[in-house]
């Protein structure tokens, strides 16, 4: 059965110049294991294709059941000069919470480990 | 003077932040110090060009409002101010306030300026600098640039503390070093002890936004419930000098202070977890864990440091031409369809005008203006409001957009209603370098009224 981010974690969106954050943090730990396994950077650039091209990194704090999701060029062109209504994006977060991924039992836990995360930008 | 434990309050997270809430903390909060954050990335350009226009001026210009507010209860309290309202022009912040401070009964405060982030001579002198976003040289902007200013540290805000100083008014540091330099400055916590550092930085990062740490940002019906949003309490740090924090807010204020609004305003803003550059030192949150004390207070622990970058980050604020923009609503039969119109109606006579735009983008609010969801996807709603933005180097092309949309009231098909047109303003936007921290001198100088006295 899939389920909705929006059933199992709660999000923020920040934003950095032309780059949307955004933290999905579950409520629980069986929503922690769906998020982690199902929730990877190519679903939520395909979730986010119409605005950006990506590309999309996603860190992991486990310990607060937390992704961080770092989302380039998904800001028209930055908060300073876009002609969006949203310029800050504060409001993505909601369109994060609108994915739908997989439920609980569809997937036995994958063994793959994940991808490595991209050296650090500098800011 | 050693102290054991400080109390540090947000007042403020952004220029147009609300007034009562700062108040609620220092009348009620038992601070020690309170901090105000009030400038966004760009809005530092836009002061330099108020400065540029009245030399007097360029400061923010909330800052009187706020002041006659905050100060009066401030420094009844003993409670030690520190903000970077002073934008463009911290010396003018300073002395406009010391000619108002008497008719609120706080003419004898003592202030003290930090001086030395506006570094524009330095880009002029070196249009080598690569810009981060892009690599390509600075040169290219400097002709359109209003402003470029480096992101101090918390060093230069306990070196004006320690002048004794009731008000401190900064320009451009980084937002988390309003908070730390007064721990810095109470605890005399040097530059090579990470862990106090980090814990310090965090503080502030979680701070700086005021009420997206105690609530706001947060309540989502009958999912996430946030009591009494309407009376959302501002948050409040206690610091210990070994390097321990907890945070607060106080007892009956509204809002809400918990593992969970403290884990999404962690993440704010935040890139990589374990390399969040601040000019005091290299964040790394990747191991933080939230602890609930009681229903208003949170400690952390786990957080990480490393040593300070040798570079300071600079924002160049430059003039990029104009945006103009205007909205009209249609509801009823075939509204959709009326709205699609008119964005059409509106484009055609833009062109048969001459005029041309860099870009621009049309919304239909309602169905795809913050999402850009597809419309074959949406459901026609009852009522939707079409809006186009276009962004031009021609101020009077800027302009024409909001005029078009807004006359379609009468030109446009049938049922518009509820136009606006909102004009066009000049876009500052802003784009970064790095440049080595030798070049930057920072300034502490003291404000007592000269200008009077002299």
């Amino acid at each position: 059965m899939s389920v909705r981010v929006y059933d199992l974690a709660h999000a923020r969106a920040g934003d950095k110049g032309n780059t949307s954050n955004i933290s999905v943090i579950a409520y629980d730990d069986s929503g922690w294991q769906v998020l982690q396994r199902e929730l990877t950077p190519s679903v939520v650039l395909a979730h986010f294709a119409h605005l950006t091209p990506g590309p999309v990194h996603r860190y992991e704090l486990p310990q607060l059941r937390a992704l961080n999701f770092v989302i380039e060029n998904a800001l028209g062109g930055g908060v300073t000069r876009s002609l969006a209504i949203d310029p800050h994006g504060k409001s993505l977060s909601a369109l994060m919470l609108t994915i739908t991924l997989p439920g609980h039992n569809e997937r036995p836990p994958t063994t793959q480990p994940l991808p490595s995360p991209p050296p650090s930008p500098k800011v | 003077m050693a102290r054991d434990k400080i109390r540090i309050g947000c007042g403020a997270g952004f220029a147009d932040d609300r007034i009562p809430p700062g108040v609620e903390i220092v009348e009620r909060g038992e601070l020690d110090y309170l901090a105000m954050e009030c400038l966004a990335e760009r809005t530092i350009a836009r002061e330099t060009l108020d400065r540029a226009k009245d030399p007097t001026k360029g400061y923010t210009p909330v800052l009187l409002e706020r002041m006659e507010a905050i100060m009066p209860p401030a420094l009844w309290r003993g409670v030690k101010i520190v903000t970077n309202m002073g934008a463009a022009n911290p010396m003018g912040a300073a002395r406009v306030v010391r000619k108002h401070a008497p008719d609120w009964g706080c003419g004898d405060h003592t202030c003290a300026v930090v001086l030395g982030d506006d570094v524009a001579d330095l880009m002029r002198a070196h249009p080598e600098l690569p810009l981060m976003e892009d690599g390509a040289p600075l040169e290219s902007l400097l002709p359109r640039m209003a402003s470029a200013n480096a992101y101090l540290g918390a060093d230069v805000v306990a070196q004006a503390l320690a002048t004794g100083a009731d008000l401190v008014i900064t320009g451009r540091v980084a937002d988390p070093a309003l908070f730390l330099g007064p721990m810095l400055h109470a605890f005399g916590w040097s530059y090579d002890d990470y862990p106090k550092l980090a814990n310090g930085t965090l503080a502030g990062h979680l701070l700086e936004c005021s009420g997206q740490l105690t609530g706001g940002c947060f309540a989502d019906p009958g999912r996430k419930e946030v009591p009494d949003l309407a009376g959302l309490g501002y948050p409040i740090a206690d610091v210990w000098a070994d390097g321990r924090v907890e945070i607060a807010k106080t007892p009956g204020s509204g809002g809400r202070l918990d593992i969970a609004t403290c884990t999404e305003q962690l993440l704010y803003e935040m890139h990589d977890p374990s390399a969040y550059i601040t000019p005091d030192c290299v964040l790394d949150v990747s191991a933080v864990t939230f602890r609930q004390i009681n229903e208003d207070r949170v400690a952390f622990s786990g957080a990480r440091g490393k040593p300070r970058t040798p570079t300071y980050k600079v924002v160049v604020g430059y003039f990029d031409g104009y945006m103009g923009a205007g909205e009209m609503g249609f509801a009823g039969i075939n509204a959709l369809a009326r709205a699609r119109l008119g964005i059409g109606v509106v484009q055609e006579r833009l062109r048969r005008r001459g005029l041309t735009y860099q870009e621009m983008r049309t919304d239909l609010i309602g169905m795809n203006s913050l999402h850009g969801n597809d419309l074959n996807q949406c459901p026609e709603p009852y009522e939707v409001r079409l809006r186009i933005a276009a962004r031009t180097p021609d101020r009077k092309a800027a302009e024409a957009v909001g005029a078009e949309v807004r006359s379609l009231h009468m030109q446009g098909p049938s049922g518009a209603g509820g136009g606006v047109n909102f004009g066009a303003r000049q876009i500052l936007a802003v784009k970064s370098v790095l440049i080595p921290r030798e070049w930057v001198k920072p300034e502490i100088v003291p404000e007592v009224g000269g200008e009077r006295a002299a």
